[in-house]
């Protein structure tokens, strides 16, 4: 057992863990000490020094995240010189800080304003800095805006960026006054290497790195006559869009999102989990026909592992990090873009539409997928195949412009055709989600029976956020057609977030790991914790959105993709066969190298 | 830049792949370069495996790790009190003069980089400059002009 | 100066002893426990200015249990108006050697590096000859202990132990939370002692001469002697040894040029001393410490641009990372500009002053900390000379 330490925390008595912080300590008390660059998914940093406490018989003030509990410890969290310190710390911040709030996207929505707000800092104590400062805004992203005059240098983005994500695309720069947040020689984000998971967006307290919004742009759709506007919308999105409403986290709002979507005036709500499902039967039959030409025609240039390709932040990491296995991708696109490529095909050709009117919008858990719809590749319709990215913050906010109380809204249907899913599609937006769905059809096709799982739960490849997960599915008792797979063990690994999608590639370089097929996400626990979803984002928030995922799939009729009945129709219909030639032409895309310095 | 590659392999080979080789070999770039370029920093933090942005996050925090071009002669005027008490100004003026470069400018020829620097250790012989490392104490406007001579015929 | 009162000590720079290496090789026969009995008997308090007991830091890391330790010697001197350690590096690199050597053999590493700010490349090639001969003898005697030299880059903070890891570790020299301490987790996050230059040289006096002798130094709190860096408006600048423990009117009396307004004691971090507090301060530790940076002014020199000379110097050298000392340094500094041009009233001093007591009590490190020292001495002390 470990060791109980004993303190006072404003006249109360503890006993907690040893190791434990002073924040830790005073938090199971419920007593709230302000913080800044604390964050819980990253390590403590303790340099806004907002969170200082007064401890008896010690003549500094200690940051309490950064602070250990000792034996005996006497805490004042909120005496007269801790408040006048805070109240200073604050106030430096605010004067290095333009804080020009009401033109700030995160206006009411920003930790040091409510700080500000808290502490009454009205008239500003001390010289305004900012126009000394010759701040500069990078806004030639698509899908990050960096602007450093809302910078208070706690550097999460940072700690984010290479803890998290292993990608260090964000440092801290220079020194003293002139220390800044900056990409390599400050160079705009679209030319570094950041892989625009947004990630850094989810932690930043202030306005300093926020998505670059589409909001006018879409509003400017809706209302114009001539157009007619399709909405898809992520698996993820639904169990977290309640967040961004005043609702706690782990609530299913499907039925009310879709009336939200159709009240702010879309022609046609749909859902991504349709080519979700789509996604399950290209890429199972992609990863089949790999296994075959390595192990029937033992083709030594099969690329396998085969990796998914559905996170766009992992498709662009793998293009600056490791862009010789970019082979080893799915060719299959995303479902986003599938979506954009058959909304102005299929979808048009159905609805008897000019695809120039139709203008599609996505409303994604992702920042990534604001740069993929920009991808020069993604135009197969003719047209760039998804207009407009929204995040699900983005949509909330468009849901608070109209005044809907969400809360009371009805429960809705997507509408129909590439409206209906399964519980296949909707663990997508989990980490292990796209394995298992895959699994659940693969398994079915080669050996005519269900994934030998109680429930159709694969949870051997459920991953888990912070490693990877490897597990080994034994395929037997195949169909004729299937011989060569009998007794296979196929070999899986799941990993989320870009520093484990980092040690799964190097295994696989270094001949460390011998898989057949790997899933990888860019965010931590999946999209459900992507950089698009609504702030505060920590483990526990995102376990709450895991679970309502897996409760939403248990919750659906059909959970196998293949089972999906549009699914059979469209191939019925227009597509043909999985890997024909249609589905190469709307639904797979190739990959381009970049550099990674 | 292929002489720029091999500078940085040979000094990967010395100092290794470490984290902890990385200070040395920077110092080593800048000593041999007067300056750290883009690309340099980009091929130490690819035979590092870091990112470029560490590197040029160690690289800027440094005063004496330029990252933007220097002269052959970088020179680093002392601008702490006690130097300034002692005619720091002057020298420097008379630096701007000989040089006709403002502080923080390069001359043309890049020959010489003039900056000021914080403490330099010779407070008791100030005014004090450093010219790459090399210090000069006990400046006089005589000697500067001695010294400055001898650097432009070097 | 002809009848000098302070008593001048010749420890520190006092030669080397007749046989090269020869106190490092009688040191080392000895037991841990004598050696580290003597260093905490010498009430020897560490020489960079914050003077924890050396001995207590020695012992600590020694019981820190692990088999990877390091010797670090601090030799990133970068207070404005200090010097010292050029000049012992310059004069008796042995001694610090040796100290180290000392230093390596009680709390059982195997590695030491000095760590030389780069404004002092120049000293490097005698350095390291010097330190040839160091790795020849230490052969000789059968200590496994080798020493390297580490640049630092133009960077103040890097004097702040755990910065100056972070620095040799390749990263930025921004301090590190604490605790940890060094003792247990230091470079590479392994149990380390760091200590001054000047330090490791007293260690190594101290072993030489015993703790009793040592002890005859100095006053109670404040043991030993002390390397001055003495500058300013002084007829006698330069490096002087000096015990421990002096009044500073006494100090004035020798190095003042008759004229002295102002004491700063302990460079751009410590204090200033004005004329009417000469007589009731005493240089230690029980009155104000110093890392041996003393630099005075007489009364033709504005009191406003000495505060402001360091306060650009803390702008600019503050790590940044912290709040208080990132945007307090800055604060302060365009605080007294815009009192003495008058867009702002004097009473705004109070509000600097204030904001200078949180950054004491709130930054990260002893650099933020420390700016309130000088910022509220000459503030208090000369607040005439800071109003337009």
């Amino acid at each position: 057992m470990t060791k109980q330490i004993n303190l006072t925390i404003d006249g109360i008595n503890i006993s907690v863990e040893e190791g434990k912080t002073i924040l830790e300590a005073a938090r199971s008390l419920n007593i709230h000490v302000p913080t800044l660059c604390y964050h819980e998914d990253l390590c403590v940093a303790g340099n806004c020094r907002v969170c200082v406490v007064e401890q008896e018989n010690v003549k500094n003030l200690p940051a309490s995240c950064a602070t250990p509990a000792t034996e005996g410890m006497v805490i004042h969290t909120n005496s007269m010189k801790v408040r006048l310190a805070r109240k200073h710390i604050v106030e430096l911040l605010l004067s290095e800080h333009n804080a020009d709030c009401t033109k700030c996207y995160k206006n009411k929505n920003c930790e040091l304003q409510t700080l500000a707000s808290q502490m009454l800092t009205g008239d500003h104590m001390f010289l305004d800095l900012v126009p000394d400062k010759k701040y500069t805004i990078d806004r030639f992203n698509t899908a990050i805006i960096k602007d450093d005059s809302r910078c208070i240098r706690c550097q999460r983005c940072v700690r984010t960026c290479e803890e998290l994500q292993s990608v260090s695309a964000l440092g801290v720069a220079y020194r003293g006054d002139k220390m800044k947040i900056s990409t390599f020689f400050e160079n705009p984000l679209f030319e570094v290497v950041c892989t625009n998971c947004g990630q850094c967006v989810n932690r930043c307290p202030t306005g300093a790195l926020i998505e670059r919004n589409y909001i006018d742009q879409v509003w400017d759709a809706i209302y114009d006559p001539t157009k007619h506007v399709v909405v898809q919308t992520a698996p993820a999105v639904r169990i977290a869009l309640g967040e961004a409403l005043g609702m706690a986290p782990g609530k299913i709002v499907t039925g009310k999102m879709v009336a939200a979507l159709r009240r702010l005036g879309f022609d046609s709500v749909l859902d991504t989990d349709f080519t979700a499902d789509l996604t399950i039967i290209e890429e199972g039959h992609e990863l089949l026909s790999r296994l075959k030409k390595a192990l029937v025609d033992k083709d030594p240039k099969t690329a396998l592992p085969m990796a998914t390709s559905c996170s766009p932040g992992w498709i662009k990491f793998i293009e600056h990090t490791f862009p010789e296995y970019l082979p080893n991708l799915s060719t299959c696109k995303s479902p986003q873009q599938m979506f954009g490529a058959l909304t102005k095909t299929f979808y048009a050709l159905k609805r008897k539409l000019d695809p120039k009117n139709i203008v599609s919008v996505s409303i994604m858990p992702c920042t990534a997928k604001k740069f993929e719809a920009n991808r020069p590749e993604m135009r197969s319709s003719g047209y760039k195949d998804v207009d407009y990215v929204l995040t699900t913050r983005e949509l909330g906010i468009m849901i608070k412009q109209v005044g809907l109380e969400f809360e009371a809204l009805p429960e809705e249907h997507f509408d129909s055709f590439m409206g209906t899913s399964t519980g296949a599609a909707v663990i997508f937006g989990s980490t292990g989600g796209v394995m298992e769905a895959a699994l659940r059809t693969v398994y079915e096709v080669v050996t005519g029976r269900e994934v030998p799982f109680d429930g159709l739960n694969i949870t051997p490849v459920r991953g888990t956020e912070g490693e990877v997960r490897e597990a080994t599915i034994l395929i037997e008792k195949v169909k004729p057609e299937w011989r060569f797979l009998e007794g296979v063990e196929l070999k899986c690994a799941v990993a989320n977030g870009l520093a484990h999608a980092k040690t799964v590639m190097q295994n696989v370089r270094d001949g460390k790991a011998n898989y057949h097929f790997i899933e990888i996400m860019a965010c931590p626990g999946g999209c459900l914790g992507g950089g698009g979803q609504p702030i505060p984002t920590n483990r526990d928030i995102r376990s709450k959105r895991k679970s309502a995922i897996y409760e939403e799939d248990m919750g659906m009729p059909i959970r196998k993709s293949h089972e999906n009945p549009e699914i059979t129709a469209i191939y019925k219909d227009f597509l043909e066969k999985p890997l024909g030639h249609k589905s190469h032409e709307l639904l797979h895309t190739h990959y381009t190298p970049r550099k990674r310095y | 830049m292929a002489t720029s590659d091999y500078l940085i392999q040979d000094l990967v080979e010395k100092y290794g792949r470490e984290r902890t080789s990385l200070m040395p070999i920077l110092q080593e770039v800048v000593q041999q370069k007067n300056y750290l370029s883009d690309q340099d920093m980009t091929e130490i933090a690819k035979e590092l495996d870091l990112s470029a942005a560490q590197v040029f996050g160690t690289a800027t925090f440094y005063s004496f790790l330029d990252t933007e071009p220097r002269g052959k002669y970088v020179i680093r005027v002392c601008k702490t009190i006690t130097c300034d008490m002692h005619g720091k100004k002057l020298i420097i003026q008379t630096l701007e003069d000989m040089l006709k470069i403002k502080v923080g400018e390069t001359t043309p020829n890049k020959k010489f980089t003039l900056l000021e620097t914080n403490c330099l250790g010779w407070c008791h012989e100030g005014p004090a400059m450093l010219i790459n490392e090399k210090p000069f104490s006990g400046l006089t406007l005589e000697r500067i002009h001695d010294i400055i001579s001898e650097y432009m015929h070097k | 100066m002809s009848d000098a009162k302070l008593k001048r000590v010749d420890l520190i720079f006092g030669e080397y002893s007749n046989v090269k290496y020869k106190v490092l090789a009688d040191t080392l026969i000895r037991s841990n426990e004598e050696i580290l009995k003597d260093l905490l008997d010498s009430g020897l308090r560490g020489r960079g200015g914050a003077g924890f007991p050396t001995g207590m830091k020695w012992k600590f890391t020694a019981e820190t249990p692990g088999n990877e330790k390091y010797v670090v010697c601090n030799a990133d001197e970068g207070e404005p108006g200090t010097f010292k350690d050029k000049e012992i590096l310059t004069r008796v690199p042995r001694k610090v050697f040796s100290g180290m050597a000392i230093c390596g053999k009680v709390i059982g590493a195997k590695k030491g590096f000095l760590y030389l700010r780069g404004e002092y490349k120049f000293l490097l090639p005698d350095l390291l000859k010097e330190l040839d001969q160091y790795h020849e003898f230490s052969k000789q005697l059968g200590h496994d202990f080798s020493i390297e030299i580490r640049l630092g880059s133009g960077a103040y903070i890097c004097g702040e132990e755990s910065a100056l890891f972070e620095s040799m570790e390749g990263d930025r020299g921004e301090p590190r939370n604490k605790p940890p301490y060094p003792t247990t987790s230091g470079y590479l996050g392994k149990p380390t002692v760091i200590n001054n230059v000047e330090t490791f040289v007293n260690v190594l006096m101290i072993m030489r001469l015993g703790p009793d002798q040592y002890k005859k130094l100095g006053t109670t709190d404040s043991r030993g002697s002390k390397v001055f860096s003495v500058s300013g408006d002084t007829p006698i600048p330069g490096i002087y040894e000096l015990e421990l423990g002096m009044p500073l009117e006494r100090f004035v009396d020798e190095f003042g040029d008759g004229d002295t307004k102002a004491v700063q004691v302990g460079g751009a971090s410590g204090f200033c001393v004005p004329r009417k507090k000469f007589k009731d301060t005493v240089i230690g530790f029980e009155g104000v410490p110093t890392g041996g940076s003393m630099m005075l002014f007489n009364s033709s020199r504005s009191m406003y641009n000495v505060l402001h000379n360091y306060l650009e110097f803390f702008e600019e050298e503050s790590c940044g990372q912290c709040t208080p000392c990132r945007v307090g340094c800055q604060q302060l500094r365009k605080g007294i500009v815009a009192v003495k041009k008058g867009d702002k009233k004097s009473v705004y001093l109070d509000q600097l002053m204030k904001l200078s007591e949180s950054m004491k009590i709130t930054a990260k490190c002893g650099l933020g900390q420390s700016v309130a020292n000088s910022f509220s001495s000459i503030v208090n002390n000369f607040k005439e000379e800071m109003i337009y």
